[in-house]
């Protein structure tokens, strides 16, 4: 494990070179671009004002950085340093930027969501997309990059403009049998296309690349309703997380449930594996205890160990009842992820915040539950094995495979909340960021004979 | 029951002045009844006497006796008077009499006693009944008393569930309403939310008409120089043609995304109709042979002909594999069929042993278990045993053939199949020497027996040279005068007799001597069973001429 440089750094953001190699970090208006493995500053640039989103292209060559409230996206090249881009939106205005699949187009949804523009660094056109919806998840491109979703919003009515991203034309535009969109997300396969709706109607569409309706699935009436969806990598399942605290899995044939997995305060089955986090007082050994006691040696005596405990079924959870009457309370699944061989779906109910719950697809069933000291903030699975990063805002990430679970503790000084974290490409390390820091953590790879 | 006491009192007749007193006095317990009873006094000895004399005093004596007389005559006693008038009384009929009302008293007491217990046993038992009624009165009471509590307990749960149901119902109809608020403010909201977005884009039509008529400068990128496309290739102009080449190129990626599904479904729908292909001849052949396959026969035959109509000629398992509606109808139909025959048979069987458990044997079909389980048992001593069996016979033999050992013994051992006919080769090569012997020591015997007989003869033929010559001597000295011409012949032809008899004998002296040696032994042989007869007869007769004349000449015989 080895800590990164402090930085101070507002918006944070770290992305990793996707081929290995750099990670770029951007502190006020200070891009760092530095190599991955010895964390040595490569590259350093300035932009005009305090960058708020960061982004890698996919080709790795450029990196754009965002400045909403100056309405103005940089482009800085790796290859040559003085190669520089500025994209400026003026009083139309900034509120998200992304790259296009190709790495050479560069996407803007000016304020208020007028427009998107699609600005090309190769030549001098500039396309127009009119009326995109105001949502969290608006634009979705294929995992080939070959087509774009994008949700649109005309006369009170959803429709959905599907895009060749190669030259932008327009391929099909339909309308979505929804109240008010709230998300679009393509199937790895890149054929069909997940649509739902707000959360206060419990409606999933599936639609084809080609426009058509394949399905419309609604679980119940009335209550809230959808608040996360996954795609599981083989495009075989689509898990709904919603709102009743229930993740129900369709799958690619009928586009019918096939399964509901429940999260209970009380998990009763004895085939489930529940590990908790318990603390561990820390050993102290007296005759290194100097005075004044240095910085690292307090840390460590003030910092907690922790280990996992295999607890006994049946275990309860503590469940916390969100007030009734606040709008977007935290109940229901907030999350969901698969795991990258499809075996593996891990979920985090808001009801009960300290847990992660780990379901056996190839069964159906719960598998393991990890019942962490602190709320968990987000976790993230290893992209190329079933290996779960979690982190709960304290220095300690904790990593489950189905081998075991383990906790470790970040040797940062002083306090080093870890709020996300972000897997290498290749699996070999991670990025663990706090408010103002980042650090990188290796993993080993164990040689296997 | 009640204390009786009674108190007798003396009864008197009516016409005397005599007093008849009944009482009686009892003390009886409260629930019981009281009852007067009348009994008959029995006249204490003090009284009596008085009594007595109360009755008959010295005035009338004759009038108590033909009072008496007149009573008992009515009683139907005899009179007490002798002969009818006079006033003598028979005394032999008085005692009669008196003895005669003696009897009727005791009689009377006896019975009066009977009739007191049986009065007795009634009231006992009549308070007995009483005792009961009032009992089962009681128990009536408490009976009817929980009953009527039960009810009213009854009615208050059923109207309990009358208010729940009502409650329920009630509950049912605000969620009802409930329901039918939230879809109207649901609609409700809906419709604000359109009217209020409507304004939000007509103020967004009118921001953006307002920054794209500003013809801000600022919108603009400025890029150092154009980068190339990140696949090298130049940027192409969007045309119908591009329009069509995106559509036939969509397309393609839906018709490979079906066609990648439909394979994999094809894979897995031909190995799931394999395996209920094994499953059915599984479950045929678990199933004990009974009518299934008549009943097939007819199923399939008219199916069976119209598929071979349509498709020609095919055997039944690739009918299997063709997807037709009415093929995997059939498939799927006959494993249910076979499946609920199986459960049957399972289920048939499972009662046959829950009945066997039970204790119901029926020995036709059914072995009791305990039986089946001594047979097992022995079955698997007898396993046991037949696998040590093997396995020592193994070991044996792995010891045999692993045992050091030199050429000569492998090659001995090699032929150890042959050991017994090389042990039998023996027996004969050993009886076959034995026997060589016997006949080695027969023929030595022989020839001695053969020399012996010889000199003999060498002997005889001397003695019998010399005697011919004497005779001939005597005979010629007879006959010299008269034949001479003749004898010589005659002696000629018997001297050549003789001669030719020498000269075999002197021959035949040779071939003893080389016979003697070895010689092939079949002549020998024969020679020798001939001298064995021969050599009997010598070895009795040794001396005899017919027999050496014989062996003589069939050795001639023999050696010519």
């Amino acid at each position: 494990m080895e800590a990164g440089a402090e930085e101070a750094a507002v918006g944070l953001v770290v992305l990793e070179k996707p081929n290995g190699g750099c990670g770029a970090s951007c502190m006020q208006y200070r891009l760092v671009v530095r190599d991955v493995n010895t964390l040595q500053i490569l590259q350093l640039y300035t932009c005009l004002d305090q960058i708020q989103y960061i982004e890698w292209s996919s080709d790795s060559l450029f990196i754009l950085c965002a400045m909403y409230k100056r309405g103005i996206v940089q482009v800085w090249s790796l290859e040559q340093p003085d190669w520089h881009c500025k994209i400026d939106e003026g009083s139309a205005g900034l509120v998200a930027s992304c790259w296009s699949p190709d790495g050479r187009h560069i996407l803007n949804t000016t304020e208020f969501h007028l427009r998107i523009t699609v600005w090309s660094l190769c030549t001098k056109s500039v396309s127009y997309i009119k009326y995109p919806k105001a949502c969290q998840q608006g634009i979705a491109f294929t995992k080939d990059g070959r087509y774009m979703a994008v949700a649109e919003r005309r006369d009170c009515k959803d429709f959905i403009s599907i895009f060749v991203c190669s030259d932008w034309q327009l391929l099909r535009h339909f309308d979505t049998e929804t109240q008010d969109l709230f998300g679009i997300e393509w199937a790895p396969n890149g054929c069909v296309l997940a649509v739902w709706d707000t959360c206060l109607e419990y409606k999933v569409l599936l639609y084809s690349l080609d426009g058509r309706l394949l399905s419309t699935y609604r679980a119940y009436e009335w209550s809230l309703g959808v608040k996360s969806i996954a795609w599981s990598p083989s495009s075989q399942f689509l898990a709904i997380g919603s709102y009743d605290e229930k993740v129900r899995i369709l799958n690619h044939v009928t586009w019918k449930k096939i399964t509901e997995f429940e999260h209970p305060a009380t998990i009763a089955n004895t085939k489930t594996i529940v590990y908790k986090e318990v603390e561990k007082s820390p050993s102290v050994e007296t005759e290194r205890l100097s005075f004044p006691p240095t910085r690292a040696l307090a840390s460590s005596l003030f910092s907690t160990e922790s280990k996992y405990d295999i607890s006994q079924v049946p275990v309860s959870l503590q469940y916390i009842k969100p007030v009734a009457d606040r709008a977007n309370p935290k109940m229901g699944i907030g999350m969901l992820a698969f795991s990258p061989d499809n075996c593996f779906l891990a979920t985090k109910n808001d009801n009960i915040p300290n847990a992660v719950w780990i379901w056996d697809i190839q069964k159906l069933k719960l598998f393991v539950v990890l019942e962490q000291l602190c709320a968990i903030q987000s976790f993230q699975w290893d992209p190329r094995q079933p290996r779960l990063a979690v982190c709960t805002g304290n220095s300690k990430v904790y990593l489950w495979s189905p081998a075991g679970c383990v906790s470790v503790q970040v040797p940062m000084e002083g306090d080093f909340q870890i709020v996300s974290l972000s897997w290498h490409s290749s699996g070999d390390s991670m990025a663990l960021l706090s408010k103002d820091n980042f650090c990188l953590c290796y993993l080993e790879r164990e040689e296997v004979k | 029951m009640g204390d009786w006491k009674t108190i007798t009192v003396p009864v008197l007749s009516s016409d005397s002045k005599n007093i008849f007193q009944y009482t009686s006095e009892k003390k009886i317990s409260p629930p019981s009844m009281n009852s007067q009873v009348l009994r008959l006094p029995l006249p204490s000895s003090k009284s009596m006497h008085s009594f007595f004399s109360a009755f008959c005093t010295e005035e009338n004596i004759e009038q108590s006796i033909s009072y008496l007389n007149r009573e008992l005559t009515t009683l139907g006693f005899p009179s007490i008077y002798a002969e009818s008038k006079g006033k003598e009384l028979n005394l032999i009929s008085i005692i009669n009499c008196m003895n005669e009302l003696l009897v009727l008293q005791h009689k009377n007491l006896r019975a009066q006693e009977e009739v007191e217990m049986q009065h007795l046993k009634l009231g006992s038992d009549m308070d007995h009944l009483q005792n009961c009624y009032a009992k089962l009165k009681e128990q009536l009471e408490l009976s009817k008393r929980e009953i009527v509590g039960l009810q009213e307990r009854d009615r208050q749960l059923q109207s309990k569930n009358r208010t729940l149901h009502q409650l329920l119902k009630n509950e049912k109809d605000e969620v009802q309403k409930l329901q039918n608020i939230i879809s109207s403010r649901a609609t409700q909201y809906n419709h604000d939310m359109k009217r209020k977005e409507r304004e939000y884009n007509k103020l967004k039509e009118r921001l953006h008409q307002l920054v794209m008529n500003k013809k801000d400068k600022k919108i603009a990128m400025e890029v150092l120089n154009y980068v190339g496309r990140a696949d090298g290739k130049r940027g192409a102009w969007r045309t119908d043609k591009t329009e069509a080449r995106n559509e036939e190129e969509m397309y393609k990626v839906l018709l490979s995304d079906y066609e990648q599904r439909q394979n994999q479904l094809l894979v897995e729908n031909a190995e799931l109709k394999k395996v209920l292909q094994q499953m059915k001849k599984e479950i045929i052949s678990l199933l004990p042979p009974q009518k299934q396959k008549p009943k097939e026969r007819p199923e399939d035959g008219p199916v069976l002909s119209d598929l071979e109509e349509d498709i020609g000629e095919l055997n039944k398992e690739n009918m299997w594999e063709l997807s037709c509606e009415t093929v995997r109808e059939q498939l799927t139909n006959s494993i249910r069929k076979q499946w609920r025959m199986l459960k049957n048979h399972v289920e048939k069987l499972d009662n046959q042993v829950s009945r066997v458990h039970s204790g119901a044997l029926n020995e036709k079909d059914v072995i009791s278990r305990e039986d089946h389980e001594l047979e097992t048992e022995k079955l698997e001593l007898e396993i046991q045993q037949c696998k040590e069996m093997i396995k020592t016979q193994q070991q044996l033999l792995q010891q045999q053939l692993m045992s050091p050992c030199d050429d000569d013994t492998t090659l001995l051992l090699q032929d150890c199949y042959l050991l017994e006919e090389r042990e039998r080769l023996q027996e004969e090569w050993r009886l076959f020497r034995e026997q060589k012997k016997n006949f080695e020591k027969e023929r030595r015997s022989f020839t001695e027996a053969a020399i012996r007989l010889g000199l003999e003869r060498k002997a005889f033929e001397e003695d019998r040279g010399a005697w011919l010559k004497q005779q001939f001597l005597s005979m010629s000295t007879d006959y010299k005068h008269s034949e001479n011409v003749t004898t010589p012949s005659a002696f000629l032809g018997s001297s050549d007799q003789d001669n030719q008899l020498v000269k075999s004998t002197s021959q035949q002296r040779k071939p003893y001597c080389t016979l003697s040696g070895p010689v092939s032994a079949e002549p020998w042989q024969t020679s020798r069973y001939i001298t064995r007869n021969s050599s009997t007869a010598a070895s009795t007769k040794p001396a005899g001429d017919s027999k050496p004349n014989q062996w003589v000449e069939s050795d001639k015989e023999e050696t010519e």
